[in-house]
């Protein structure tokens, strides 16, 4: 019995949440979720420094998927999605979190675990040093990012990069990222 | 030269690069999913202005949210700038940040580590 999307779609709809969507991740629909997003930030009277930091973070996550989302397996119900992904947006008393999830062919899942517990692993002074390094010497790839945007997302919120790979099927894994972004920040 | 002029829009900066104003301007947001297609005309233009610059070349940049997708090709910019400064003309590039706004403070100095044009940093009210 392989994952059940949907279900797991719901399962991350607590009371916080301020926003969720599941679907096609086209640059309208990055539009929209961030007007929708940088309204309620808005609304709540955030201070700027964390409605930045948020906008920032949701930006890449949303272009992540956009770049990087693998195509649905066959056997997935939503085949019009041509980048299929999940972002669910919370928001309480400690600050905010931003989840994505998306599917990930199975080989490609250790590089990029790799590349995450690498992250993890780094001061906020070697994540910062890192982000100089690619910025410099990495040549721009097609996609346009040349790797940063995870770098540029542990620098933002300085918060270690949540993440798990659930089993989908034999070619597929399904791909959860969890970033913490705190409402009270002195770094 | 003709100018670039090119309006802002939710997801790109509005540019003015003007080889008779010596001032040339990068405003707004930078937020494009291609950044690529966006930057090239401007560092294509950037390269043609360096064989025949100003005495004098001031660079602004107000950027309020930019993508890591965008941070290469300012880069890619400055670079271009580099070249202009480093064959004996004056450049300078002002990078605007916004009071509290620590991230685009640091953005900006990791550009002014990395590219030898002297940065003036100005903070700006929010």
């Amino acid at each position: 019995m392989s994952l059940n999307v949907e279900n797991y779609f719901r399962n991350l709809l607590t009371d916080d949440v301020i926003f969720s969507y599941k679907g096609d991740i086209s640059s309208e629909v990055i539009n929209l979720i961030l007007d929708s997003v940088e309204r309620q930030t808005k609304e709540a009277n955030d201070p700027s420094k964390i409605r930045k930091k948020v906008y920032n973070v949701l930006v890449e996550s949303l272009q992540n998927l956009y770049h990087h989302a693998d195509p649905v397996p066959g056997d997935f119900e939503d085949q019009g999605s041509r980048r299929f992904g999940m972002i669910v947006v919370n928001r309480n008393s400690s600050g905010y979190n931003i989840t994505t999830c998306n599917f990930v062919k199975k080989n490609k899942v250790k590089q990029l675990a790799d590349k995450l517990d690498k992250i993890n692993k780094s001061s906020i002074q070697e994540i910062k040093e890192f982000y100089k390094f690619i910025l410099h010497h990495q040549k721009i790839t097609p996609k346009g990012g040349g790797g940063l945007g995870l770098v540029d997302i542990a620098r933002k919120t300085g918060n270690e990069l949540d993440y798990q790979f659930l089993d989908y099927n034999k070619e597929y894994a399904f791909f959860r990222l969890s970033i913490d972004i705190n409402s009270l920040q002195d770094n | 030269m003709e100018p670039i002029i090119i309006e802002g829009t939710p997801k790109t900066p509005t540019v003015h690069f003007d080889s008779g104003a010596g001032v040339f301007k990068l405003e707004g947001r930078s937020i494009p999913e291609n950044s690529v297609e966006f930057y090239k005309p401007l560092v294509d233009w950037l390269d043609k202005y360096k064989e025949n610059p100003l005495p004098k070349t001031t660079v602004e940049v107000k950027l309020e949210y930019f993508n890591t997708s965008s941070s290469k090709c300012i880069l890619d910019v400055f670079k271009k700038l580099e070249i202009i400064h480093k064959a004996r003309n004056d450049v300078e590039i002002k990078w605007y940040y916004e009071e509290d706004d620590e991230d685009m403070l640091e953005a900006g100095e990791d550009y002014e580590s990395i590219i030898r044009v002297p940065f003036e940093m100005i903070e700006t009210a929010d």
